[in-house]
Order: C-alpha cells, then sequence, then structure tokens
C-alpha cells in the first residue's frame, strides 16, 4: 500500500519524466504488438501447414490478400462479412469486462434474427418500411438480449457457468429455429429450403451510398464506440469492470452485482441479436438455417483478438471479413477444403492465447531489456 | 413360431437399447474429463478432441481396414490434443477456459478439413456382442446387440472409481486437484500430473468420438457430433466427480438422447426438434440444480476454475 504522504499533492498533476513515459509507452504497446506477433506466428505455422500439404504459402496469402483487399470488389465482399462480425464479437466483449466468458453468441445470433423475420410478418404489408425495420431492429434486439440475459441470470442466481449453459442455449436455439422454420412458420412459397416468408423487398435494409455495403457496418462501428464509452466513461462501465477485477471487493463496496452480470450479459445479447437483425433484414430477407453461419464462434475470436476492448473490434473484424471474403477464392484456386479458413481461425486463436504469457515478460538483454 | 409384435414394449425397449449405445461416447468423454478435473484442469476442448478423433477412427479403419486400429488412432490423436490443451495452461497467464474453447473450434476446424476425403467411402464398423440370441423376438435380438466399447467404459469407470480411492495414483491426482500447494508440498509436479491427466483425457475422448464414427451413427460427417463433448463436461459435474455416477449419469443421458428415435420407431414423428433439444435443456436443468451459488460444490475437486 502506498503512504498517502508519498501521493503526488492533489490538484497538481506530477509532470511524468521521459523514463516513466517511455516506460509506459512501451508496457501498452504490448497490447498491440503481442497480438501482432500471435498474427505473424500463427501464418509462420500455418505455411508449415501447407508445406507439408504440397500446397505453397505465397499463393495462398497472396489470394487471401487479393480476395480480402486487393480490389475494390473484394473489400466491399469483406466489409459486408465484418458487419456481423462486429456484433457478435461485442456479445464477447462486453461480458469479458466482467470476467465472464460468454460464448453463445450464436444462439443469441439466429433468435435474434428469427425475432426480427416473424414480427415482420403480420406488419411488412402494411407498415411503412422504417416502422417495419424499427420493430424488427426491437425484437432481435429485446430476443437476442434476453437469451444472453438468462445465461447472466443462471450465472448470478445459481452459479452456472456461462460458458457452458451458453453453448448449451445455443443447441437449443437451434432446435427452435428448425422448429419454427420448418413448422408453424414455413413459406410455403418456397419448398426447397424450408424458411419464414419473405420480409419484402421493400423493407430490407439498403446500402451505405456509393458501397455495396449495407448500414449494419457503420452501425456496428457506431456501436462499438457507445459501449466503449459506456464501459470506460460511466459508472455502469466502471462498476462493471470493478466487478471483473475481484467480486468480492464489489461486493463489498455494495456494488450490484447481480444487476451488472445480467445486464451486461443483456447488451451482449442484444448485440449478436442485432446481427442476426441484420443478416435478416440486409442480407437473407427471411429466416432459415442460413443464419447458422459461425459467424457467433468467429466473434469469439475477433474479441480475443481484440483483447476485448470495444474499439479495437471493428478493424480485427475487418481483418477476419477479409479471411472469410477470400475463402471461396483460395480454396477453389488451390483446391482446399472449405474448412481451410476454419483451420486457420483456430491456430490463431490457440497462438493467440499462448501469447498471452508474453504479456509482462522483460525484453530480452539483446533486444534492449532493462532490469 | 414367428414373435409377435412387442407393441408399446418396443418403446421402453429401444430406449433401453438406444441408451446404451448413446451413453458410450458420454462415458468416455466423461471419464476423460472426470480425470482431468480432478487433476484441477477443465478441459472445455473436448469437443473438438471428440470430433477429431471420430474423424481419425474413420480415417484409419478405412485405410487399414481395421476398426479397432481407427479406435487406438482416434485415441491417440486424442491425447494429441490433450497434451496440447495441457501444453497451453502450462504456460504462465494462459487462461484455461478460453484454450478449450480454441481447442474446440480448432479441433472441429482440423477434423472438417482432413475428413472431406472420408464422408463418401464406407469404413469397417466395430462389430457388436450379440447378447440376445436367447429370445426369438428380432426386436429384443436388435436392442441387445451391445457394443463392446460400452462393456470396456463400464470397466474403466470401475477401475477409476477403485483407482481414485486405493492407489498412489489416484490419490497424486486428487492432491493436485484439490490444493496445488499441499501437491507441491508434497513434492509432486503439479503441471506434471495435470500433463498426464489432460493427456488420458484426450485420449478418452477420442475413443469416445471413435464411437460415434464406427458404430452408431457409423458413418463420418460434418454434422456427427453436437454437443456431446459440452455435455459431457456438465455431466462430470452433475456426477460431482466420481466415475460411477459418471457411467450412471452417461446413461441417463443416452436415454434422454434415445428418446427421439426411439419414438420415431413407432410412429411419431411429430416434436422432432423437441426431442432434438432435450438432451440439452435436460443438461441445462443438470446444471442449474447442481450449481450453487454461493456454495462450493459438494465433491468439487478445489483448485478447480470453475468452482472457485
Amino acid at each position: 500500500m502506498t503512504d498517502v504522504a508519498e501521493l503526488p499533492p492533489a490538484g497538481r498533476a506530477a509532470a511524468p519524466s521521459l523514463a516513466e513515459a517511455a516506460d509506459r509507452i512501451r508496457r501498452s504497446a504490448a497490447y498491440v504488438v503481442v497480438p501482432i506477433l500471435a498474427l505473424v506466428g500463427s501464418g509462420l505455422i500455418f505455411s508449415l501447414f501447407l508445406l507439408a500439404l504440397g500446397q505453397s504459402p505465397a499463393e495462398f496469402f497472396g489470394l487471401l490478400w487479393r480476395g480480402g483487399f486487393g480490389t475494390a470488389f473484394s473489400w466491399q465482399n469483406t466489409l459486408v462479412r465484418a458487419a456481423p462480425l462486429i456484433f457478435t464479437a461485442l456479445c464477447v466483449a462486453i461480458p469479458a469486462q466482467l470476467g465472464l466468458v460468454v460464448i453463445g453468441g450464436e444462439g443469441a445470433l439466429v433468435l435474434g434474427g428469427l425475432a426480427a423475420a416473424v414480427i415482420a410478418l403480420p406488419i411488412a404489408a402494411s407498415l411503412p418500411a422504417p416502422v417495419v425495420l424499427a420493430a424488427m431492429f426491437v425484437a432481435a434486439a429485446v430476443v437476442g438480449g434476453a437469451w444472453i440475459g438468462l445465461v447472466g441470470l443462471l450465472r448470478h442466481g445459481r452459479g452456472v457457468n456461462e460458458t457452458i449453459s451458453s453453448l448449451l442455449l445455443y443447441y437449443i436455439a437451434i432446435s427452435i429455429l428448425n422448429f419454427v422454420v420448418e413448422g408453424p412458420l414455413r413459406d410455403p412459397g418456397s419448398p426447397n429450403k424450408p424458411s419464414t416468408p419473405s420480409i419484402g423487398e421493400q423493407n430490407m435494409v439498403g446500402n451505405i451510398p456509393g458501397l455495396d455495403v449495407h448500414w449494419g457496418l457503420p452501425i456496428g462501428v457506431l456501436l462499438c464506440v457507445l459501449l466503449y464509452l459506456l464501459m470506460s466513461r460511466t459508472t455502469f462501465g466502471f462498476a462493471a469492470r470493478v466487478t471483473g477485477g475481484n467480486v468480492r471487493a464489489a461486493r463489498g463496496q455494495g456494488l450490484p452485482v447481480g444487476g451488472l452480470v445480467v445486464g451486461a450479459c443483456a447488451i451482449a445479447g442484444a448485440c449478436a441479436g442485432l446481427a442476426g437483425f441484420f443478416e435478416v433484414a440486409a442480407i437473407q430477407g427471411k429466416a432459415n438455417a442460413s443464419l447458422i453461419a459461425g459467424y457467433g464462434f468467429s466473434g469469439i475470436l475477433v474479441s480475443f483478438l481484440a483483447r476485448h476492448n470495444p474499439l479495437a473490434i471493428p478493424p480485427v473484424a475487418i481483418l477476419f471479413g477479409g479471411i472469410a471474403a477470400a475463402g471461396g477464392l483460395v480454396q477453389r484456386r488451390m483446391g482446399l477444403p472449405d474448412a481451410t479458413m476454419m483451420v486457420l481461425q483456430g491456430l490463431i486463436f490457440v497462438v493467440l492465447l499462448a501469447s498471452e504469457t508474453l504479456y509482462g515478460r522483460r525484453l530480452p538483454a539483446w533486444l534492449g531489456g532493462g532490469k | 413360431m414367428e414373435a409377435t409384435d412387442l407393441g408399446l414394449w418396443s418403446v421402453p425397449l429401444a430406449m433401453f437399447a438406444g441408451a446404451i449405445r448413446v451413453s458410450t461416447p458420454f462415458l468416455f468423454v466423461s471419464l476423460g474429463e472426470c480425470l482431468t478435473e480432478k487433476s484441477g484442469r477443465i478441459n472445455l476442448g473436448l469437443e473438438g478432441t471428440l470430433v477429431f478423433g471420430a474423424m481419425a477412427a474413420y480415417a484409419v479403419s478405412y485405410m487399414t481396414g481395421s476398426a479397432w486400429l481407427g479406435v487406438v488412432a482416434a485415441g491417440l490423436a486424442g491425447a494429441g490434443f490433450g497434451m496440447l490443451h495441457a501444453g497451453l495452461c502450462s504456460l504462465p497467464r494462459v487462461n484455461d477456459i478460453a484454450v478449450g474453447i480454441a481447442l474446440m473450434l480448432f479441433g472441429v476446424g482440423l477434423a472438417f478439413f482432413f475428413g472431406k476425403a472420408f464422408i463418401q467411402p464406407t469404413a469397417p464398423r466395430l462389430p457388436s456382442i450379440p447378447l440376445g440370441e436367447w429370445s426369438d423376438v428380432s426386436q429384443i435380438r436388435v436392442a441387445l446387440e451391445i457394443n463392446p466399447l460400452f462393456f470396456i467404459g463400464a470397466a474403466l469407470a470401475l477401475a477409476m472409481w477403485w483407482a481414485f480411492r486405493n492407489t498412489r495414483f489416484g490419490l497424486i491426482v486428487r492432491t493436485t486437484g484439490d490444493s496445488a500447494a499441499a501437491a507441491r508440498a508434497l513434492g509432486t509436479s503439479v503441471l506434471g500430473v495435470r500433463f498426464v491427466a489432460t493427456t488420458i483425457g484426450g485420449f478418452l475422448a477420442g475413443v469416445g468420438g471413435s464411437f460415434l464414427s464406427l458404430y452408431y451413427p457409423g458413418s463420418w460427417n460434418e454434422g456427427l457430433s453436437s454437443g456431446q463433448g459440452l455435455m459431457a463436461v456438465a455431466l462430470v459435474i452433475f456426477a460431482r466427480w466420481n466415475p460411477l455416477a459418471c457411467f450412471l449419469a452417461a446413461l441417463l443421458f443416452g436415454a434422454a438422447g434415445a428418446l427421439g428415435p426411439a419414438l420415431q420407431s413407432i410412429g411419431v414423428s411429430q416434436g422432432y426438434h423437441f426431442f432434438n433439444a432435450a438432451p440439452y435443456v435436460m443438461t441445462l436443468l443438470i446444471m442449474i440444480a447442481s450449481s450453487s451459488p454461493t456454495r462450493a460444490l459438494r465433491g468439487a475437486p478445489g483448485e478447480l476454475s470453475i468452482v472457485k
């Protein structure tokens, strides 16, 4: 415990010395450098993997660049695929501030999309498009929020591990989707693929003017900024982070831990539900099994790579959107199976987690490490 | 004399047979997870290990013509994943729950990647032990065709229960799981014990996976497992880390999973999705009933991160 007398006098900020400033920069630089090292490291390991299979890593990464970031067309593809990842990553990042590992965002996405499609059914033809979209937006957020909020409730109320319960709820959500889409709300006009009736062309979310990318992307980025401000500048966010640091200390301070846990999970679920909303309202136009596309699981990785910082989520999501966008091109050209991108993402995740061990270590002497 | 139709009795019979069949992968994965958790580490990546084991078993069985070799290969692959998990978790500051999730995704990705070539071909399957030869009723005979892995798993559960109580290795594992400080004071290497426990746990999970592709459902495809690895983790908590209770709980889970197909076999086809969801709902209810917000779970290894 620092002696109170040693603290700088209140009201006058002590000028930081150059060494202190450099030290602080070096320590916070670690939070950018280490993930980049992890990416490079996993790229190297993946290259070895490709070489062992007789494929060319140079060709792979060249095609990855071209398919994800090389042309305007590939950029648009990338951005469209990044949009849902932003929302599902938020679903992992917000509870992570409280120390919770929630991985069931896919379930909330699915049910959010389903709710949006369902609520549009009675009103799609009669009400103006903005009203329909607003109703769908709210429905998706509420249903998604309730789904993951349930996870928080179980965690706080019964001590049920949130990782396991959120994943179980994912499987249950899939069953619910399949039941609704194949049963009571099935569109008789689509005999081959069971799905709900279309919400109508006029009710779809449009594209940003000039780009072939729907509004979900900027809204997602805006949501990241808002949630960052919520978690870092409001009392709710502060209380949440204290709870994440030490639950007993939080309770000792009288913080409403239960409300924080359920609230954070509800916000997370609402984000994932909105991912489902945009999938239905901007891409598919209806709810069906295409909603189960693995965005929720990729979002887990995006959030971990972004170190659960909402501001870092959009660039990381764009990176993974690029990987997904290039997937088709790479796999077709090089004859690799669909799962290649899954392997790459899984590898990145594993190496990233291993790289966590590098934080707090001193640089070796030959790189200039000090005492 | 041709046997008469069993009528409604065929449902419990089908459930009995189904319970034994469906419980076998749960049994192996939960025994593996039980050992891992007794040593104080939680391995959430067993779903990936399970799927990869299923793929490896099918592939090796296809390529060598021997299903049992496939089982061994699956076990070795599972042990490999276990070693990877243990290795990653032994690094300081690495979160073992996150590692489990990462290995789950990685394992499934690798399995799908290498398994692409094996979706179409048919591989030799594991044999069944026909225990129903005494009956004239074909349904009873079919129901009593039990797979050998079930008996191996049951024997393993008994052996593990006995070993935890009566052997030095069991004591070392339990000490490491209850209090790492005490284990260190006794001179055992905490990381070493957990490494061995996680590796064996992975081996068993791989064997459990081999059952899926080599017996029931008996083929390799990308929808083979749906959360069984995860449910096994919940099963271990429900069974309070007791291998014999794991055996019984696996049968319970197997019965829940077999309910749907059993009813379908007599023509009840509505509620298909409800029966699909039933095992997960049951798992969730069991977890809610078994957990407590304030007290540590009875019998929980003290070092386990999710119950601290």
